[in-house]
């Protein structure tokens, strides 16, 4: 595989060819340019013929061993029920998504403001780590029966779970990034006559940013897992609370309709950190 | 360009002793070392690799304090990073997530004034970087980062100038391309230079006077003054003189003063270890 793709590229940095060869340069990245295209509409054409089949196999052997709906729907019946119960099924991703975004806008925030004070201080860290593994080994589920016990079948419990959930995952991997430290990055900065605060802010944080979007990253899909999870545990909303009723009432086209939604959240979490990485870390790939 | 009675003390290191703190007990880095180089001075600090030489210019630099002793600029002590200090790290030291003009940029950016554009631009030109603005550092080869390392350091007009070991990653072509390019920035701007290196031919080459150090602890050894006349080739390291001069400066360091000069037949091979000397 890797020797495949140093076959490709060009051992060129960039596009840029500073000196006097530029037409080289340009011709063979145009060239580049075109087997790359040529290359991405067939994988397009193959990503959708695999899709065509499972999708498309499913159906046909579902139907044709008869498999009663309960044991696997299939997936034009998912589809179907997608669209059909979507309306209904609607609000309660709105309230899954309220408590993802809140939860994760604390425990994150918690987290990253803990991870970039605590590595300042390595004695403080010391004392503070295993606590901080505890809270990153433990599933925050557990915890979800009494969340609701003191603060009710509500938005709390789960908005608390998530934060607990996410924030220390961002935490030990912001804090991993933070103690990265470049000698001499901070002597050039120290040179220039920065402050302390200077160099955390020019040198510090943008070393820890690849180390901070992953922890983001994982936050938020721990965030999601534990959503979901704490809905499942109590409640009446939320789209963890349908999947337990779909289940319990057996309507597993509409069951896995929400399973559905909640891998497509997944990717989108997961896309929307990828591009926040390649904008804001792509420099260390 | 040796020089003369007339010119006055620039930067003045007075006894200057620093001890680190080592989980294996203090570590004596630089021990009673004096200098003083003139305005305008090229000097080179040469030794070999952990004789304190980086020690010694993070000191002068104000980003290390010393055990004893002082640093004065201008008779002025030096205790933190100066604004008339600027620095050149070894291989080049760009932040990676910072194209060439934002790099360029961090100095003014840290100091709170708007960058020098007119001064910046004529920079760029002068080492050959002009159109590189938006490139990353990883998109530019060494050399070319060391120029922009170099352009960076002048950016906020700095009247001193430290290298340290700024072309030791570099290949031997580029490092000569490199060593042309600091002589003729330095006649050209008359700053006062301190440039480390442990390549004896390269001190040879760019500077007025060669600080000797040996290490362990770090200590000046001997001062060579370097007699050539401005501006240098290349060709001159090929030079009967200049190879001697290596040869005495080499032997300094390999605690042997009283080495014989090599003898006088055999051009060939004399001519080759100059080479090697020149090239890395």
């Amino acid at each position: 595989m890797v020797d495949r793709e140093l076959g490709d590229r060009i051992p060129t940095f960039g596009d840029a060819k500073p000196t006097n060869d530029q037409s080289i340069g340009v011709t063979n990245l145009s060239a580049f340019k075109g087997s790359a295209e040529k290359k991405s509409a067939q994988e397009i054409a193959a990503i959708i013929a695999v899709a065509a089949i499972i999708v498309g196999g499913g159906e046909f052997l579902l139907r044709f061993f008869e498999v009663p709906q309960f044991v696997m729907p299939p997936p034009s019946a998912i589809l179907t029920s997608l669209v059909v119960d979507f309306g209904f099924i609607a609000p309660h991703l709105g309230h899954t998504l309220v408590e993802l975004f809140s939860g994760y806008a604390i425990g994150a925030s918690i987290g990253l403001i803990l991870a970039a004070v605590i590595t300042q201080f390595p004695f403080a860290e010391k004392i503070i780590a295993p606590y901080i593994l505890m809270l990153v080994t433990t599933p925050m589920l557990a915890l979800v029966p009494l969340l609701i016990l003191n603060f009710g079948f509500g938005y709390t419990p789960r908005i608390i779970a998530v934060a607990l959930a996410s924030g220390p995952m961002v935490m030990i991997n912001a804090a991993t990034g933070f103690r990265r430290v470049d000698l001499a990055k901070i002597a050039l900065a120290r040179s220039f006559g920065a402050s302390t605060f200077q160099i955390f802010m020019k040198i510090r944080v943008p070393m820890a940013m690849p180390m901070i979007i992953v922890g983001l990253m994982i936050g938020a899909i721990f965030g999601l897992l534990t959503a979901v999870g704490a809905e499942m545990v109590g409640g009446g909303f939320g789209l963890g609370n349908r999947l337990t009723t779909y289940s319990a009432t057996i309507q597993m086209p509409q069951f896995f309709a929400v399973i559905l939604i909640l891998s497509t959240l997944g990717i989108l979490i997961y896309v929307a950190f990828f591009l926040i990485g390649k904008k804001w870390a792509g420099w260390e790939s | 360009m040796t020089p003369t009675a007339a010119s006055k003390p620039k930067l003045v290191v007075d006894r200057a002793s620093k001890y680190y703190d080592t989980k294996s007990g203090p570590l004596h880095a630089l021990d009673n070392y004096s200098m003083s180089v003139e305005d305008g001075e090229f000097a080179c600090v040469v030794g070999p690799s952990g004789c304190g030489k980086t020690t010694l210019l993070w000191s002068v630099a104000g980003l290390h304090s010393l055990t004893s002793g002082t640093v004065t600029l201008d008779g002025q002590p030096v205790t933190e990073p100066h604004p008339q200090i600027g620095m050149v790290f070894q291989e080049a030291n760009l932040l990676p997530w910072r194209n060439l003009t934002k790099n360029i940029h961090l100095p003014f950016e840290i100091k709170g004034i708007p960058p020098d554009e007119a001064h910046i631009e004529k920079l760029l030109d002068r080492v050959g970087l002009v159109g590189f603005g938006n490139k990353f550092p990883r998109e530019l080869s060494g050399g070319m980062q060391q120029r922009a390392a170099i352009v960076r350091a002048l950016s906020f007009n700095p009247s001193v100038l430290l290298m340290d070991e700024p072309f030791g990653a570099l290949d031997a072509f580029t490092r000569d391309e490199m060593n042309l390019l600091v002589e003729e920035i330095w006649l050209e701007t008359r700053k006062t230079i301190i440039f480390i290196t442990h390549n004896i031919a390269e001190a040879v080459f760019l500077s007025d006077r060669v600080f000797v150090m040996a290490a362990r602890p770090g200590r000046l050894v001997k001062t060579f003054d370097i007699p050539f006349p401005r501006p240098r080739s290349l060709d001159i390291m090929t030079t009967r003189e200049v190879f001697d001069l290596v040869n005495e400066i080499k032997a300094e360091i390999e605690h042997r003063p009283n080495a014989p000069a090599a003898p006088g037949a055999g051009e060939t091979p004399q001519q080759e270890s100059v080479m090697e000397q020149a090239n890395g």
